[in-house]
């Protein structure tokens, strides 16, 4: 079953270490993590998608937390949420079967982004089940390449703020402006 | 010139630490903290010059232990702050707070695979709660009061501060305000719910046959007293965990013992009868549960540790609250009812009847010398004041269970870890913090050999420490194991020693041998009485197991017992 985690941590080298040590080291099964910037430029957002049951991930949560980097973790699993995950897929296209690729991408409102000779690239943006249900649709004509970006994920509804008053990150690490803490 | 109120690094290091209150650091110096080391001479915090840098991380350990207070470790790159890894797991497994302060390579050489340059940080992430990499020196004093205040907040626990060469050199400012560490307030857990705190308080009224699990929690908390005053109050016996011993007395009407693998018979019956478990700043480690699915099957549990990952980690618990033990014991203590438990007290007092019959400390001297003697004679004649700090293996156990530890802080041991090595490091470290404690350690002849180097540390600092080793000429431990489940095939336990009596000479320490029960007392007299250290070789018993025992992954009741033919040969059958 899978979860998804929302967790807000210090926008410094290394804390993506930091987590991924802890999560491999606790033997968590996870499904994707993506991290990128939020709207405070001190603070990076990470979407974590665990694969486990309910007393596993409240583990998860709460080793996280302990993370000095680590300023909230939230579990959007008991409200409504927006998942989204966003795939680049190369389909093989002979002539023959070339429109009907067309017609699935259109239909599952993927948009064409590269067109070969014997190939075309599908760019697809939704949860995780469409992006599921598509790439099964395109498996019988030959899936020649396929990257997915893994999910980020917002509540819906109220806003998710990010944690506010968050203490200024210490400036430690390499390079001139770099931290790695 | 540089400017007025401007620092080296390596000068904001010592400022630093004399501004958290720091007296004592323990460490080895090496090319890349030499500019730290250069600094020190203009400071009167006294640095102890270790044999290895594990062993100066277990001395801050035994030091932090032995006082509450941080420990410090100073080592140089590369190799000297790998061979820090084993001290630091050893801390982080048993909350211990440290600071461990690393000298790098210089910052145009990081990542290039210079001389002496390890990715220290990259490797201590899982056996550190923080840690850091400082390249510049306006950078190191935010970084050192924030590690000071991870180390100490919370779980206490080791965090490491790698600072390069050039930082060490270049110049800064201090400005010891603008530094106040912040985010290690991040997780400080909120105040326990009213609504769990009346559940808990139900629960322990309607108990018939609670049973208090003390853990290493109490002494972190500084919570002997609420403890204690709970326990009275509502007529509950107590059981201790390995590193829980001396967090409550000892000889206390309602200690029951150590609980746990070799914890005693009627302790872990109590625990498997109980219709409760108040479960104080302990983490039901596999040593202590034995097979969980069959863990005290009838008992509703609370548990009460400051880390709410620990909380429904083993075992589900029926109220978990994540919170400092004492704050939780004091809003608790004035809603707890007066209680007379007596009936389950008499219970659990005639299954401790049945149990003596391992009690071999009683049997007549038949000649042959058991540890357990010299761990009830050492008990005796030290009228259980001493502090204790014991290695890993068989000794360790047979401490823990004669040794009966009632000050706070009386024992200081690697539990989590299981170091071995760890005793002699940790008891000068310890004597250092409390230099009116009477400090022993008891070693086994395996863990000893492992840092007696250390000896020679305890010579030069001037640190009295009396040592008993437990020669039995064997792994002892992993012997029994062996004996008990591998057919007694002795893969590689037994082992040799050099002459300890002319070894402690060579150091230019008195030295002791031991044979037989009769000159032990003699023996520990002049040792105490020795100005430095001195060391007890006691010649034990050699094929002697640690009974009663629950072999790993068996339930808690499934005890092994002291096989009853050694009560009538004194030989042990195994």
């Amino acid at each position: 079953m899978p979860h998804v985690l929302v967790v807000y941590t210090d926008d410094e080298p290394g804390v993506l270490t930091r987590v991924a040590s802890l999560i491999r080291r606790r033997g968590f099964n996870i499904h994707s993590l993506t991290v990128g910037p939020t709207e405070r430029s001190d603070l990076s957002r990470m979407t974590i998608v665990v694969d486990a049951e309910a007393p596993t991930v409240r583990q998860a949560v709460e080793h996280l937390r302990k993370l000095v980097n680590v300023l909230a973790v939230e579990q959007l699993g008991d409200r409504p949420m927006v998942v989204r995950d966003l795939v680049l897929v190369r389909v093989a296209t002979a002539h023959e079967v070339r429109s009907e690729v067309l017609q699935l991408a259109q239909v599952f409102r993927a948009a064409v982004v590269d067109i070969a000779e014997d190939s075309i690239v599908i760019e697809c943006t939704g949860s995780l089940a469409k992006i599921d249900a598509l790439v099964d649709s395109m498996r019988p004509f030959g899936i020649l390449e396929l990257g997915r970006t893994g999910a980020v994920a917002m509540a819906r509804g109220t806003r998710t703020p990010a944690p506010s008053r968050a203490p200024v990150p210490l400036r430690t690490g390499t390079g001139p402006e770099a931290m790695s803490v | 010139m540089s400017e007025p109120g401007s620092f080296t690094g390596a000068q904001l290091i010592w400022e630093s630490l004399l501004r958290e209150g720091v007296d004592t650091v323990f460490g080895y110096p090496g090319g890349a903290i030499l500019p730290t080391y250069d600094a020190m001479t203009e400071y009167t915090i006294r640095h102890v010059l270790v044999r290895h840098e594990q062993s100066a991380v277990h001395m801050a350990d035994g030091y932090a232990r032995a006082s509450g207070r941080v420990g410090v470790v100073v080592a140089t790159s590369g190799p000297g702050a790998t061979n820090l890894v084993t001290g630091l797991a050893t801390a982080m497994l048993d909350s211990t707070p440290l600071v461990a302060i690393t000298g790098q390579v210089g910052s145009a050489l990081l990542g290039t695979d210079a001389f002496q340059e390890v990715d220290i940080t990259g490797i201590t992430i899982p056996v550190t709660k923080h840690n850091y990499l400082v390249t510049r020196a306006e950078d190191i004093v935010p970084a050192l009061r924030e590690a000071f205040a991870v180390a100490r907040s919370g779980r206490p626990g080791p965090v490491l501060v790698d600072i390069t060469k050039d930082a060490q050199q270049s110049r800064a400012t201090l400005d010891w305000e603008a530094a106040v560490p912040q985010r290690h307030l991040r997780h400080i857990p909120p105040t326990p719910k009213p609504a769990d705190l009346a559940q808990a308080l139900e629960l322990i009224r309607q108990a018939k046959r609670p049973v208090i699990l003390a853990g290493h929690g109490i002494q972190l908390s500084g919570a002997r007293a609420e403890v204690l005053a709970l326990a009275e109050r509502a007529d509950i016996p107590f059981a201790l965990t390995l590193l829980g011993l001396g967090a409550v007395p000892a000889t206390h009407p309602l200690s029951l013992g150590m609980m746990g693998m070799h914890g005693e018979a009627w302790v872990n019956r109590a625990i498997q009868e109980a219709d409760l478990l108040l479960a104080f700043g302990m983490r039901f480690d596999d040593r202590v549960t034995g097979k969980l699915k069959e863990y005290a099957p009838h008992a509703k549990k609370i548990h009460i540790d400051i880390d709410a990952s620990e909380l429904n980690k083993n075992v589900p618990v029926d109220v978990a609250i994540a919170a400092d033990l004492g704050a939780v014991l004091r809003a608790l203590l004035p809603e707890v009812p007066v209680a007379d438990r007596s009936a389950w007290l008499g219970t659990i007092r005639e299954w401790r009847g049945d149990s003596a019959v391992r009690d071999i400390k009683n049997l007549p001297d038949d000649g042959h010398l058991y540890a357990a003697h010299v761990m009830h004679d050492l008990w005796r004649l030290t009228k259980g004041e001493a502090v204790v700090v014991t290695d890993v293996g068989q000794h360790q156990m047979w401490e823990a269970q004669y040794y009966k530890h009632d000050g706070e802080r009386s024992l200081i041991t690697s539990g989590g870890a299981g170091t071995m090595g760890f005793a002699l490091p940790a008891a000068i470290g310890a004597k250092i913090a409390r230099p009116e404690a009477e400090v022993w350690v008891v070693a086994g002849d395996g863990g000893f050999q492992m840092t007696f180097a250390e000896l020679m540390t305890s010579v030069q600092e001037e640190v009295k420490v009396n040592i008993a080793i437990i020669n039995n000429g064997y792994l002892g431990m992993v012997r029994q194991w062996q004996a008990l489940f591998y057919e007694g095939r002795y893969a590689a336990t037994p082992i040799l020693s050099p002459d300890f009596v002319k070894l402690a000479e060579a150091f230019g320490i008195p030295g002791q041998r031991v044979e037989t029960r009769g000159d032990l007392a003699a023996a520990v007299a002049r040792a105490r009485e020795a100005r430095g250290a001195a060391l007890i070789e006691f010649k034990v018993e050699q094929e002697d197991s640690v009974y009663p025992m629950v072999p790993a992954g068996a339930a808690l009741h499934e005890m092994i017992r002291r096989p009853s033919v050694l009560a009538e040969t004194g030989s042990d059958p195994v």
